[in-house]
């Protein structure tokens, strides 16, 4: 039972980390309907910005602030100079230079700072709190779960409540219309991108310090895991993120403690085969339209 | 006419690579049957991708599939070298078939971004499942060794050997798909690609379509595997991973998208750019040469993939075509309007 | 004074021949006109070009006598043009009142813009019970009610219409263009009506426009149209 409280609770910080970056990979489809393939490579290239600004500083939320700022500036950039180029309704090509990007970020990394993993420290402690005798969440685990919770209720609320949220919204599913109606919408697809790597920068500068080390494949498994979570929660669904993230996260850490951590690559695949050969677009998937 | 011209054309370009492979050392020449194991994958991979617009990142794993059947069967058959090859063959066929039909089953119910992430997903499974399945871990499976046979080996040497090995299994595996796809078969897939609801509506399923060409598109590339298993005489899920599979994928877009001549091109470059970058950065000085090291080769590849894509979406197919005059272009490279 | 003109303008798709073939036409202050025509006639892609969803291949749009040819069309509406397009343009995954508050953002502040939307809903009454209903929910009727809402809401200078009466009752039909005609008459808003419904547009338009294979054939007052009957059995099929 304390083994289960503790895989628990670490779960769950490790679900709000993929649960964000997976929310990430759904702004930018919503916003531009590409699966950005990217996001990683970018988003790490974020966290080597935060981590130079930290070694500078000595400041841990001064490299924050630097991680998120490059993280947005890198969104922008990526769809300014490249995913505008691409035409409309044509996902494939999308994801190749996508994947282009990816190899040149990574490779551009690793040229440039050298391969070696850099540790990165956490601004608090890693040693869990003992609550009756059970190891529960550590400090950082809690800060993470606050910072993750903090942006993303942050993006619920810029989305669904403000007049810009109604705009990205509107250009996102319609934007003839949205155009028709005075939203400038390529201004809106680039906001989203800016929003996006930005979120995704802070679920990789969270997580890297529970792993071995910065280095330019650091956030490679957490982009295919929640980009596993996405698809099973529905590519358009920010609600379908949060809850196949936290899920996904605690089937991660409890497989990992009980079977073994080989096997959790391979119960996300079951997991998202099983979902996809039940319900083909997520679990909660708008419904499809008609074709005929 | 055409029909016939096809298997006649894929044996005098194999005698011509066979003859190739006497002007090559034998370092050269191991090369050679890697880029035929490549280029095996990355028809059926083009093939896919441009005539019915599913992406596979997860074309490795298939290779893989493939060289683990060839390993297990191979080892299993006991009798003279060529029985030894048919088995590992035949074996290669069957694992790579099935895995193909497997996820082309999951392929016909989904759209481009979940096929994508479950081929992802399944590429990085790879280690998983080869610690998890009994086909030896991280070590992987050895593959028996085919040693020259004995009325040649006055002749040529063993790389040389699995070089011809290599172009001839590429050949078997690569013509039957170029005539599927001159056929009715592509003709189907380019309605299913061009519109879904109106194949239907004449009598095409797309489901079975989509199903079909997954599993056309997985058994050249389990071949692929097999040759790779014949050249280093074992398989291991290292080699098998992210980097490579996105490897496979740079070969069918520099090589233009559904051109076979095009994904030769592509498969020639992926193999052997890597290896010219290393050479050269080996000059550059220790530090430097560390960080270039496999890295600028990766980093070309993806600027190459990313201007190909933005620029010249047909590819190095394209621009053959340019120098072959105005040949009519009997199939088109549909890199846009894929699906929606 | 002149709201909207195009002169000499000349669309087409790829590169077919022309849609819209060296067209002239010129809208008054607070005019209503009906834009005639046949299937294929070229009325769609002619509203499609003066906002600028279709790019032109030559010739000039003035809005209020300020070319218009550079700006995208998120400007042009900006700048006081609106377009109602044909068929679903509600943003059906957004509810009635988003819609409705997406019609007003660049042109109201936040004070206005909640007057203007209750504005529009105390114009049309179907639309208020239905606030929070999604888009997808509502009937062919009452999402033409509220693309015309939306539109209308942005107090426009001119507004495009694209075949309003399509797939509705006939009731309904002269229930949108009634308010449309008040506001009309009650703002000096200037209206270019798209509709096949020949009857029905010329009830509301004081003057109709007929279009044919994209160019004006006929340009007269909407009496003396309805009474012509060899120009009625050429172009407008009846």
């Amino acid at each position: 039972m304390d083994r289960f409280v503790f895989l628990f609770s670490a779960g769950l910080a490790r679900g709000a980390v993929l649960a964000l970056f997976a929310l990430s990979l759904v702004i930018v489809w919503r916003a531009a309907r590409v699966v950005n393939f990217a996001q990683a490579a970018l988003a790490v290239a974020a966290v080597y910005a935060a981590f130079a600004v930290t070694a500078a500083t000595g400041s841990y939320s001064a490299g924050l602030a630097a991680g998120l700022a490059s993280g947005a500036l890198l969104g922008a950039l990526a769809e300014r100079g490249l995913m505008r180029r691409l035409g409309a309704n044509a996902p494939l090509p999308g994801i190749i230079v996508a994947i282009g990007l990816v190899m040149v970020v990574q490779a551009g990394l690793a040229i440039g700072f050298g391969p070696e993993h850099r540790p990165m420290h956490p601004p608090f402690s890693q040693r869990p709190f003992v609550i009756g005798g059970v190891p529960v969440l550590s400090p950082y685990d809690l800060f993470t779960l606050i910072a993750a919770g903090v942006v993303m209720g942050g993006l619920a609320l810029l989305f669904n409540r403000s007049s810009l949220g109604l705009q990205m919204r509107a250009a996102a599913f319609a934007p003839e219309t949205a155009r028709l109606l005075g939203v400038r919408v390529s201004r809106m697809v680039t906001l989203g991108w800016t929003l996006a790597v930005a979120a995704a920068s802070l679920a990789a500068l969270l997580l890297v310090p529970n792993e071995l080390g910065l280095n330019p494949h650091a956030a490679d498994l957490l982009f295919v895991n929640a980009f596993a979570v996405a698809v099973i929660g529905g590519l358009d669904s920010p609600a379908g993120a949060l809850i196949a993230g936290i899920g996904v996260g605690l089937l991660g850490s409890l497989v990992t403690g009980y079977v073994s951590a080989s096997a959790s690559p391979l119960a996300v695949l079951a997991l998202l085969t099983l979902v996809l050969l039940v319900r083909p677009g997520g679990l909660f998937a708008a419904k499809e339209a008609r074709t005929a | 006419m055409r029909r016939l011209s096809i298997p006649l054309r894929a044996l005098l370009i194999t005698v011509l690579a066979i003859g190739g492979t006497f002007g090559l050392d034998p370092f050269r020449n191991y090369q050679l049957a890697t880029a035929a194991a490549c280029f095996a994958a990355v028809a059926g991979l083009t093939v896919l991708v441009g005539l019915t617009g599913q992406l596979s990142l997860g074309h490795a794993v298939l290779m893989a599939s493939g060289g683990y059947g060839f390993a297990f069967a191979a080892s299993a058959a006991t009798g003279p070298a060529i029985l030894v090859l048919a088995a590992g063959l035949l074996g290669a066929v069957a694992v790579s078939g099935l895995l193909g039909l497997l996820l082309g089953l999951a392929a016909a119910r989904l759209r481009g971004p979940y096929l994508a992430g479950l081929t992802l997903a399944l590429v990085i499974a790879l280690p998983s499942a080869a610690n998890t399945l009994p086909i030896g871990g991280d070590q992987g499976l050895r593959a028996p060794f085919l040693p020259v046979p004995e009325a040649l080996t006055a002749l040529i040497a063993v790389e040389q050997w699995h070089a011809w090995l290599a172009i001839i299994v590429a050949a078997l595996a690569v013509t039957p798909l170029v005539m599927l796809r001159s056929g009715r078969a592509g003709l189907r897939m380019r309605a299913v690609l061009d519109d879904e609801t109106a194949s239907r509506l004449s009598g095409v399923d797309p489901g079975s379509v989509k199903t079909g060409a997954f599993v056309a598109s997985a058994v050249p590339a389990g071949l692929g595997g097999a040759i790779l298993a014949i050249a280093t005489q074992q398989v291991a899920p290292g080699g098998y991973g992210l980097a490579f599979s996105l490897l496979l994928v740079v070969a069918a877009v520099v090589g233009g998208l559904g051109s076979i001549g095009g994904a030769a091109i592509g498969s020639v470059l992926v193999v052997f750019f890597p290896w010219v970058v290393d050479e050269l950065v080996a000059a550059a000085p220790t530090d430097l040469g560390q960080r270039l090291d496999g890295n600028l080769a990766v980093l070309v590849f993806g600027a190459v993939i990313v201007a190909v894509t933005v620029l010249w979406p047909g590819g190095a197919a394209r621009l053959l075509d340019r120098f072959l005059a105005a040949r009519p272009r009997r199939f088109a490279t549909p890199a846009t309007n894929t699906e929606r | 004074m002149t709201a909207l003109a195009c002169h000499d303008l000349t669309v087409g798709y790829g590169d077919g021949a022309p849609v819209i073939d060296g067209l002239t036409l010129e809208l008054g202050q607070g005019d209503v006109v009906a834009l005639l025509g046949a299937n294929g006639a070229g009325k769609t892609t002619l509203l499609r070009a003066l906002t600028g969803l279709v790019p032109t291949r030559s010739g000039r749009v003035e809005l209020g006598g300020r070319e218009l040819a550079r700006l995208s069309t998120e400007e042009r509406v900006r700048r006081g043009l609106a377009l109602v397009p044909e068929g679903r343009s509600v943003v059906v995954e957004l509810t009635v009142d988003e819609n409705l508050r997406l019609g007003g953002l660049w042109r109201h502040k936040h004070k206005a813009r909640k007057a203007a939307v209750e504005e529009m809903y105390a114009l049309f009454e179907p639309l208020a019970r239905r606030r929070d209903a999604a888009g997808h929910t509502l009937s062919g009727g009452e999402r033409q009610m509220l693309a015309l809402a939306r539109a209308l809401l942005a107090r426009p200078d001119v507004l495009l219409l694209d075949e309003p009466s399509l797939g509705l009752a006939p009731q309904v039909t002269a229930q949108l263009l009634g308010v449309l005609r008040e506001s009309a008459a009650r703002t000096g808003l200037t209206v270019l009506l798209a509709e096949q419904n020949v009857t029905s547009a010329l009830s509301v338009a004081a003057r109709g426009v007929v279009l044919s294979l994209g160019s004006v054939v006929a340009d007269r007052s909407a009496p003396e149209l309805a009474a012509d009957p060899a120009l009625r059995h050429a172009y407008l099929g009846f």
